[in-house]
């Protein structure tokens, strides 16, 4: 049974096309077929982090206006053959998505995959809320700070109103993922901690993800954090996440140990 | 960072830059519709439209955009009783 994810968060820069590759790759090494779809029309950016740029035949657009076959608008992954891209337009407007179009589209990919990672634009406008139309599981990317805390609890809103789901009556299930958490400063008392921003938000924790030169290293070379260094710190936070959105127990870890020799022979000092 | 990483002294920014040059040379040429790969790929299809009826399931398109070469691989089956009366 296909699971429709929608990883968004409202405001732009915290991470949602890291994370959506993240978990994507992380979900596909588990054997199961997965596709990440990039909603930003116009604006897009899930085939640089894939590193999937110079393939790009076809995308969404192209499929839901009939110029092209879902399946000529998917590229596979060169690393994971579970894994597919579907592009979004880069030289369409946004409003050449539509309800009907987004709505085929993820009806066939939903005979096809076991996970369908929409990539949401930032916003509340169109592109974000066909987006999260679908979902059944959504992630809330948030930054331990002020404006991005203040735009999740909207996006929480609108999830709980302008779904399908919603309108059945029924629940979208919602996650919290915080990135670019640095345990140093929140220990200083300098960044809102994990406590603070699971009790204003109130919405379950799926994981933390810290703050590391790792991610930025990952999108330079074009791979997912997962897949350019599957032990890196921010690389095991979404491999537990994906984890926990699979439906296992995994306990929560808050990131920023040192791992490796140094860290071994000085312990958990950051946590 | 890895101990590996630290010896092989492999930094990522050079691949950054490579991969934005090659991928805005072509997005800037498409704003002008004279990015000749796709130009070529819609010219192709358009002919083998013209003599074939062609399936969508029955036609794939690769392109791989580099720096200094591209290529295209247009692959179509072609079955009989697909031909036109000319």
């Amino acid at each position: 049974m296909a699971k429709v994810i929608v990883v968004t968060s409202g405001k732009g820069g915290v991470g949602k096309t890291t994370s959506t590759a993240a978990l994507g790759a992380a979900l596909a090494q588990r054997n199961e077929k997965t596709v990440v779809v990039d909603f930003d029309v116009g604006l897009r950016n899930l085939d640089l982090v894939m590193g999937a740029e110079r393939r790009v035949v076809y995308d969404i657009v192209n499929v839901i206006q009939g110029d092209a076959k879902l399946p000529q608008a998917l590229i596979r992954d060169k690393r994971l053959d579970t894994l597919f891209l579907l592009p979004a337009s880069q030289t369409r407007d946004k409003d050449s998505l539509t309800a009907e179009g987004v709505e085929r589209v993820m009806a066939e990919l939903k005979k096809h995959f076991d996970w369908i990672i929409c990539d949401s634009p930032a916003g509340i406008e169109r592109g974000a809320t066909l987006a999260m139309r679908h979902a059944d599981i959504a992630v809330i990317v948030t930054n331990p700070e002020v404006s991005s805390v203040r735009d999740s609890d909207r996006i929480i809103g609108l999830l709980d109103a302008k779904t399908e789901r919603a309108e059945r009556g029924e629940r979208v299930e919602k996650h919290l993922l915080l990135t670019r958490y640095d345990p140093a400063r929140a220990e200083r008392g300098d960044m809102l901690k994990v406590d603070d921003v699971l009790e204003i938000l109130s919405i379950p924790l799926v994981g933390i993800v810290p703050e590391s030169t790792d991610v930025l290293r990952a999108s330079n070379i074009g791979a997912p954090v997962t897949l350019a260094d599957s032990r890196s710190a921010p690389a095991l936070a979404y491999h537990d996440a994906a984890r926990r959105i699979a439906g296992e127990t995994v306990p929560m870890t808050i990131p920023g140990e040192k791992r490796g020799l140094l860290g071994k022979l000085f312990g958990r000092r950051a946590a | 960072m890895s101990i590996f990483r630290f010896f092989s002294k492999q930094t990522s920014a050079p691949t950054a830059r490579e991969r934005l040059q090659v991928l805005l040379a072509h997005e800037r040429a498409s704003v002008g519709h004279s990015d000749l790969v796709a130009v070529l790929r819609e010219e192709i299809l358009a002919v083998i439209a013209k003599h074939v009826q062609v399936d969508g399931d029955k036609v794939s398109v690769k392109m791989d955009r580099g720096e200094n070469v591209s290529t295209l691989e247009v692959d179509i089956e072609i079955p009989l009783n697909a031909m036109r009366a000319a």
